[in-house]
């Protein structure tokens, strides 16, 4: 199962590093993003297939500051209806599709500990 | 007896800070990832090729399930409850001998699709579980039995399973405390004996759910039928060879004396190691030769296993949130709250 998710993972991630991609693979394991930064197209609909191999929750909030300030202090215990907020059981996978203005957003886990544990990533969307 | 339980009794209290339920060796992550840490006290005795270990988990308030995983050097024959006065008097001797200038300067591994249950004991207000598997089946059965694992768990889960893939998980009921009667301090020791070519005490998870710069405080007795070779040696690192001698026949009569603790040999060697490192130093476990030979790097945790082993969820129960990790000096306590504090929608 994990190597199938990484094996998975991989290839999304390839997928990712294509010129304009509108398909981006994110593999977390050990409580970190794989990739961590990724850039893409604005204005495009781009989807992402994140997939979690590791054995404990984890969640995939992408954003500007003001949106992970909520976050950081937020009491919700699980997200998953809406496109830039996708809770992750362990060993799940997990799509979402966005449209990105151009600038820079973080995308985040904010399970107690897990930012401060390296779960930060960076996406540009570029115009 | 009576006269210095309640003096040592005073000694662990004094270790103990936290409002909530928790291990007496413990460092606690509250809902909101705060860590309040709390000095550790274990035993490992080693007789016979026989390892026991014991702690205690205190309780001191509050309500909810907290929770603990423990990695283990080996297959457990017995938990069971343990003594009533052994790590008190355990304090005791090194204290007194602290104030006379007395002071001198192995493994499977594992990974599988699904943890198999070994043991389930219940001791008092706490039900224990002991688990056969690699570090994500580990990790999905305590998941799946409401632990919040911390953001570097799986890591050292998998950390330890090639090294043991024994795990003891243990769930600690405030609640069912309170019903028993239990006040605030009181707690509850567990006496777990396992048989192993050599004693070997897991430190580095001192350091799970917690910042590379929290300070990390343990106290871990050895006590060998004789003078053990210690890797790493205690000196660097944050940790502290406190004590190393003969232990004297009114301790080994004391601890004899204590339930479950008839194995205690006439003659042995005691020794206290002292834990204050940062959560980034200690990066190692203490392997320990009770024989005189030269103690495992990989039990140490200085190298990697070359041939890591595997064997192999568990679905059940409502959620409840991981809120910690403690230690037991041979491994850590994950501490699970009935909340799962996250991020708050926009």
């Amino acid at each position: 199962m994990a190597l199938a998710l990484a094996a998975f993972a991989a290839s999304a991630c390839a997928t990712a590093q294509a010129a304009t991609p509108t398909q981006v693979g994110i593999r977390i394991h050990y409580s970190r993003f794989d990739p961590n930064r990724i850039e893409v197209p604005a204005g495009v609909p781009i989807t992402f297939t994140i997939v979690n191999d590791d054995p404990i929750d984890h969640e995939w909030l992408i954003g500007d500051s003001a949106f992970h300030n909520r976050h950081r202090t937020g009491t919700e215990p699980v997200h998953g209806d809406r496109p830039d907020e996708v809770s992750l059981p362990p060993m799940s996978i997990k799509q979402t599709t966005l449209t990105f203005a151009p600038g820079t957003y973080t995308f985040i886990c904010h399970f107690p500990g897990h930012e401060a544990y390296g779960m930060v990533g960076v996406l540009v969307a570029k115009g | 007896m009576r006269r210095f339980i309640a003096g040592a009794a005073a000694l662990v209290a004094a270790f103990v800070v936290s409002t909530q339920p928790a291990a007496a060796c413990a460092g606690l992550i509250g809902p909101n990832g705060a860590v309040n840490l709390l000095r550790t006290t274990t035993f490992a005795g080693y007789h016979d090729g026989i390892e026991h270990y014991v702690t205690s988990f205190k309780f001191q308030g509050g309500s909810g399930q907290f929770g603990s995983l423990v990695p283990l050097p080996g297959v457990p024959t017995l938990v069971e409850k343990g003594g009533d006065w052994t790590l008190q008097r355990l304090i005791r001797e090194t204290e007194i001998a602290k104030r006379g200038s007395f002071l001198t300067a192995a493994p499977l591994a594992a990974r599988a699709d699904s943890a198999e249950v070994l043991m389930q004991v219940k001791i008092d207000a706490l039900d224990i579980t002991v688990l056969k598997g690699g570090g994500e089946a580990v990790g999905r059965w305590a998941t799946e039995h409401g632990f919040r694992l911390p953001a570097d768990a799986p890591e050292i889960l998998d950390f330890y399973a090639a090294r043991s893939p024994i795990f003891l998980a243990a769930v600690f009921d405030a609640d069912a405390a309170k019903a028993k009667g239990q006040n605030i301090g009181d707690g509850t020791p567990v006496h777990i004996t396992m048989p192993t070519a050599n004693p070997w005490v897991p430190l580095r998870i001192l350091g799970t759910g917690k910042n590379a710069s929290d300070r990390i405080e343990a106290d871990v007795y050895l006590l060998t039928d004789r003078k053990p070779v210690l890797l790493p040696a205690p000196f660097a690192n944050g940790m502290q060879l406190e004590h190393s001698a003969t232990a004297s026949a009114s301790l080994l009569d004391d601890l004899r004396s204590d339930k479950g603790m008839g194995w205690v040999p006439e003659m042995a060697w005691l020794t206290k190691i002292g834990i204050n490192a940062s959560a980034g130093q200690l990066t190692y476990d203490l392997a320990v030769s009770a024989n005189g030979t030269v103690p495992s790097r990989v039990a140490a945790g200085l190298e990697a296993p070359a041939n890591p082993t595997t064997p192999a969820s568990n679905p059940q129960g409502q959620p409840i949130a991981l809120v910690g990790i403690a230690v037991l000096g041979l491994g850590a306590l994950l501490l699970i709250g009935k909340f799962a504090p996250r991020s708050t929608r926009p």
